[in-house]
């Protein structure tokens, strides 16, 4: 009886509510908090660094850099919270697995592309057993991947000191030399057109010096070209298929997405590998630009992701988060480490301005989300 | 309507045990569910109905004792069997994630994909259309698809479960206390869903402790106690008073099955 009386005015109610949802759907989203930030950091800079050379063509590869780099372990951080777990391992993995880069591809002299393959996939079975112990037996993620946050670090450390007496083994630029995996870490895309840009006096080049003529910016490293790709992976990957349905729901309430038939621990232990493989991405970048794998590489990278996933809206919890949100979060983190040094601030002071982003888009995201979940 | 009691059940569950150890927590219940039935299971707590339902669900496999499903012996070998046969489970608490909306709950573990570029993608646009007629249907208004579970009450909830179990073809639908936590007008909406679902020729096991509620929608009562079934009734055959008396504990059971006429 309800519903004959109902028909006519449901369509108007809808239409109403879908009008006022318009701009309350633009606006309240997961990701608002980072978008804040962002426009925040960037005003911010832009008016205190604006003639510091912040935002020419190197200054915008500088702070980009190391935002990409914060980006490619956010996105792995991010998909893990989100999946209900963390991986303090993340750091450590990152200097494991540029060690391990090192010491196949100098001290064992194998071709730098079998290094790196064998390398992933060493990494990523680690990441798979992290999972695997934290399925098996309940314990907290936190508690287990603190546990590989310290056999990796000490093995990264043993490891080159036993075989070679050093911490730092260089000479892998050398060895990767022409080498199509090694370019694919470490080389460079769009040279062409950075080339273009400087003849048409577009980015300034090179006045003097060996490198004379070229431009002062050759290209876009691959190490941005990474972020990029697996910041769209994993958006796509949450958003748009049933696999991030799943993530979402193992990361939300396992019992009741086991009920329903998701394959809560499959989920995890895949995402405990991918997150892994970002570290190994992010490994193999680094050792690639420096030519070098140090045993201290990578230190506190665990919590750098962390706190980018935080900032860009996820949930500590699980269940809640983007990837979009991360990536917004590390580009915040990034623009304001290297935003500091351009605007001459004292260095130490960026631990400061990073407490106060952190509790400021944690307050705001917490109620964007209170907003749209009705939580309390 | 008295014709489909003649029906043939839809499940049968002959004799059950479950033994968990040392401890015994089923000692032969046999309960029969009809489609398009309401079958109350009542007891009070530690009478074995959640071990009971969860043979049912294929959780647990039973010690001793035979499930039919649709005439033939069944084997679960894990949840998602049962889900497949058929059977459905709607836990009180343990039915949506509140921080996802309610179109991905809907499908949660049956996402719809479509093919695009040879990679399947989550079919939103279906999923969300499907969730927005069907929460129609039961009589929710919801804001958007995109809706978080969390901003609906505890009735509107369960609807979302039901109506959920009810698209993904349950043919059995259990129902564990469904109205425990709820407020009265909520409790009410979750009945009227109950009875809407029935009628659609869906096998309804309803559990609850709470004998109005039983008698508000029940077609047959089973109750439950240390494991075994204490006594069985159907509608009209029973007092309020009776079912209450026996839930407690069957202090009055043998007068009751007098009054039962010999049915338990």
């Amino acid at each position: 009886m309800s519903q004959t009386a109902q028909s006519p005015s449901t369509s108007d109610d809808t239409d109403e509510r879908v009008k006022d949802l318009g701009w309350r759907r633009a606006l309240i989203r997961p990701e608002l908090g980072g978008i804040v930030g962002t426009i925040a950091v960037f005003l911010f800079f832009g008016l205190t660094a604006y003639d510091s050379g912040m935002f020419n063509a190197q200054g915008i590869l500088n702070w980009s850099t190391v935002s990409a780099q914060f980006m490619i372990i956010a996105v792995g951080a991010c998909l893990l919270m989100i999946a209900g777990e963390f991986d303090l391992s993340v750091g450590s993995m990152i200097g494991f697995a540029g060690m391990l880069i090192a010491i196949f591809s100098v001290t064992l002299g194998w071709p730098v592309w079998m290094a790196i393959l064998v390398t992933f996939v060493l990494a990523v079975l680690i990441g798979a057993l992290n999972g695997f112990i934290v399925i098996r037996t309940g314990l907290p993620s936190f508690i287990v991947t603190l546990a590989f946050l310290f056999i990796l670090r000490g093995f990264t450390i043993y490891l080159p000191q036993t075989i070679e007496r050093k911490t730092i083994i260089g000479g892998i630029r050398e060895a990767a030399e022409g080498d199509w995996l090694g370019a694919v870490f470490g080389g460079k895309i769009l040279k062409g057109m950075f080339q273009w840009m400087g003849e048409a006096g577009l980015i300034t080049t090179f006045e003097r010096g060996t490198r004379a003529g070229q431009p002062v910016v050759d290209g876009i490293p691959m190490l941005i070209v990474w972020a990029i790709v697996l910041v769209i992976f994993g958006h796509v990957l949450l958003t748009k298929t049933r696999f991030g349905n799943w993530i979402f729901a193992a990361g939300g309430d396992a019992e009741a997405a086991r009920n329903s038939g998701v394959p809560v621990n499959r989920v995890k232990i895949y995402m405990f590998m991918f997150t892994a493989f970002c570290a190994t991405v992010f490994a193999a970048c680094q050792v690639m630009e420096f030519g070098s794998a140090g045993a201290d590489r990578g230190l506190l990278k665990e919590f750098e992701a962390i706190i980018a996933v935080v900032i860009g809206g996820a949930l500590l919890t699980g269940g809640y988060g983007s990837v979009l949100g991360a990536a917004l979060g590390a580009l915040i983190f990034g623009v304001v480490q290297q935003g500091l040094f351009f605007a001459g601030v004292e260095s130490s002071l960026f631990r400061v301005f990073l407490g106060i982003i952190l509790l400021g888009a944690v307050i705001l995201n917490t109620y964007i989300r209170r907003m749209i979940t009705g939580e309390r | 309507m008295n014709t489909r009691t003649t029906h043939a059940p839809i499940i049968e569950m002959k004799n059950i045990e479950k033994h968990f150890g040392s401890v015994i927590a089923l000692a032969g219940v046999s309960v029969e569910v009809y489609p398009g039935e309401c079958h109350c299971l009542l007891g009070d707590n530690g009478a074995g109905k959640s071990t009971f339902i969860k043979t049912m669900s294929g959780v647990h496999k039973p010690t001793h004792g035979e499930i039919v499903f649709e005439g033939k012996p069944m084997h679960f070998d894990d949840p998602r069997d049962a889900i497949a046969a058929g059977i459905a489970t709607v836990h009180q608490h343990l039915a949506m994630i509140p921080l996802m909306s309610v179109s991905r709950n809907f499908f949660m573990g049956n996402e719809p994909v479509k093919k695009r570029f040879g990679i399947s993608f989550f079919d939103h646009e279906y999923a969300d259309s499907v969730t927005m007629e069907e929460m129609r249907k039961m009589g929710i208004n919801l804001r958007g698809p995109d809706q978080a579970v969390g901003t609906l009450s505890g009735g509107e909830r369960q609807t979302v479960a039901i109506a959920r179990a009810v698209h993904f073809g349950a043919k059995v639908l259990i129902l564990d206390e469904p109205t425990s936590a709820l407020g009265v007008r909520q409790t009410a909406n979750v009945l009227a869903t109950i009875d809407k679902v029935r009628k659609q020729g869906i096998a309804v096991v309803f559990i609850t402790h709470n004998v109005r509620h039983a008698l508000a929608v029940g077609d047959r009562f089973t109750v439950l106690n240390r494991g075994k079934t204490l006594g069985a009734a159907q509608r009209g055959q029973i007092t309020p008073e009776e079912l209450q008396d026996m839930m407690a504990g069957g202090q009055e059971l043998v007068a009751l099955e007098g009054s039962l006429g010999g049915t338990v």
